[in-house]
């Protein structure tokens, strides 16, 4: 009797390790998300994790109505420290799996608007082709000189 | 008639400015404190600081002298579309839809041949029809007149643009990538001149008058309307500045002379 049940529960045993990487797999894997270099956030991380979207849209009223323009929740200031160029130089684009906002959107299954009118990387690189806009500048006046002459009444 | 409706106009800005005039005196009685017999604190104009409100005792307004306005002189659309990173930002547009905060239009007079130029621009009027016509509220006034629309709440229905009489409006057609912070702007909204809100909430000028200055032009005042003392009341005061299609009593903040 004893025996059998030591032999059921070695078989109950071996199945439950047989399962463990099994379901490691089925998982959808946890994203790696990207240490922004030396800095410390504005809030800790666990606050940060739950609340972020409360603070950049309660900021985003206060700029655009109100003209408040502190730093401490603006995106752009989340943009500078979390997106960041690996080290090939490349920056990932918000629709990413590398781009920080991205990684953990993507996993959680979010949306984000925020980047079809914000930038999704820092200001200092993103590369502005002076050469290509001044000359598509000209075209553009030469174009619209022409059909602007309006009559005065 | 339309004379007729001006005077009313007139008759209209007057009862408002007296009762400005008092409110302004009011305000300044009540900022002057007694700190000890005979030594008073007055409190002074200072840059806004990042964490105060925007207020409505001031109005911000450009004044657009077209006789120093240069045909064919771009600078001031240059620099706009500089600031806020319009330049090659929608290829695949037209050159209609392409936005353009800042117009330069050509005016003939029949009669006599004469030309001149001046930029149109969002004439940041005090009773904008573009407001009036939003469903969502996206387009709406700050206090300090500067009219915006909030594209986080834009549907791109383009009411506004079709109640705009001066055409300020542009939508924005195309996906758009790497704006500038000054500029947040994307597909499916309407955006135009911001007087450069962002400049502005730092004490700063409008791109637009800063490149006209510095290229010595000095075709554009931008200042507080409803400060006295500020180089833009004083220069409408002397000399007078004319609003584009003052007969619809928008009363705009930028305002025209020598046309």
């Amino acid at each position: 009797m004893t025996k059998r049940l030591l032999r059921l529960l070695t078989v109950l045993f071996g199945w439950a390790l047989l399962a463990l990487p099994v379901q490691g797999i089925a998982e959808t894997p946890f994203p790696t998300i990207i240490e922004p270099e030396g800095k410390k956030c504005v809030e800790p991380e666990e606050v940060m994790r739950r609340e972020h979207m409360e603070f950049i849209l309660h900021q985003r009223d206060e700029t655009m109505h109100r003209g408040i323009r502190t730093s401490k929740y603006s995106l752009a200031e989340c943009i500078d420290c979390h997106v960041q160029p690996d080290e090939n130089g490349n920056i990932a684009t918000h629709k990413d799996e590398e781009h920080f906002c991205n990684a953990c959107h993507q996993y959680a299954a979010v949306s984000i608007d925020c980047f079809e009118c914000h930038a999704d990387k820092p200001q200092k690189y993103i590369q502005r082709n002076r050469q290509t806009a001044l000359q598509q500048q000209l075209e553009q006046v030469l174009a619209s000189t022409a059909d602007k002459v309006g009559d005065q009444k | 008639m339309s004379e007729k409706v001006c005077e009313t106009a007139v008759k209209a800005q007057g009862v408002d400015q007296s009762r400005r005039d008092f409110l302004g005196k009011s305000l300044a009685v009540a900022g002057t404190i007694t700190v000890a017999p005979g030594v008073f604190l007055h409190q002074t104009a200072q840059a806004k600081p990042d964490d105060q409100p925007v207020t409505g005792e001031v109005r911000w307004g450009i004044l657009i002298d077209t006789n120093k306005c240069a045909k064919g002189c771009t600078d001031c659309v240059d620099a706009c579309n500089e600031e806020h990173g319009l330049t090659g930002s929608m290829p695949k547009s037209s050159d209609a839809q392409r936005t353009q905060y800042i117009r330069k239009v050509t005016l003939r007079e029949k009669a006599t041949g004469h030309e001149h130029s001046l930029p149109m621009l969002c004439q940041h009027c005090e009773h904008p029809p573009c407001v009036d016509v939003c469903p969502t509220g996206a387009s709406f006034k700050r206090v300090d007149g500067i009219v915006l629309v909030d594209k986080h709440i834009c549907i791109g229905c383009r009411y506004c643009m079709m109640a705009c009489p001066y055409k300020a409006r542009s939508f924005v057609h195309e996906d758009l990538t790497d704006q500038t912070l000054a500029s947040p702007r994307g597909k499916g909204t309407v955006e135009s001149c911001t007087l450069c809100v962002h400049r502005v909430d730092k004490d700063g000028t409008p791109a637009c008058v800063e490149a006209c200055n510095q290229a010595e032009h000095n075709a554009m005042i931008f200042g507080d309307l409803k400060d006295p003392q500020s180089d833009i009341s004083k220069a409408l005061k002397e000399q007078g500045g004319k609003q584009i299609r003052a007969d619809l009593q928008l009363n705009t903040g930028i305002r025209y002379q020598g046309i």
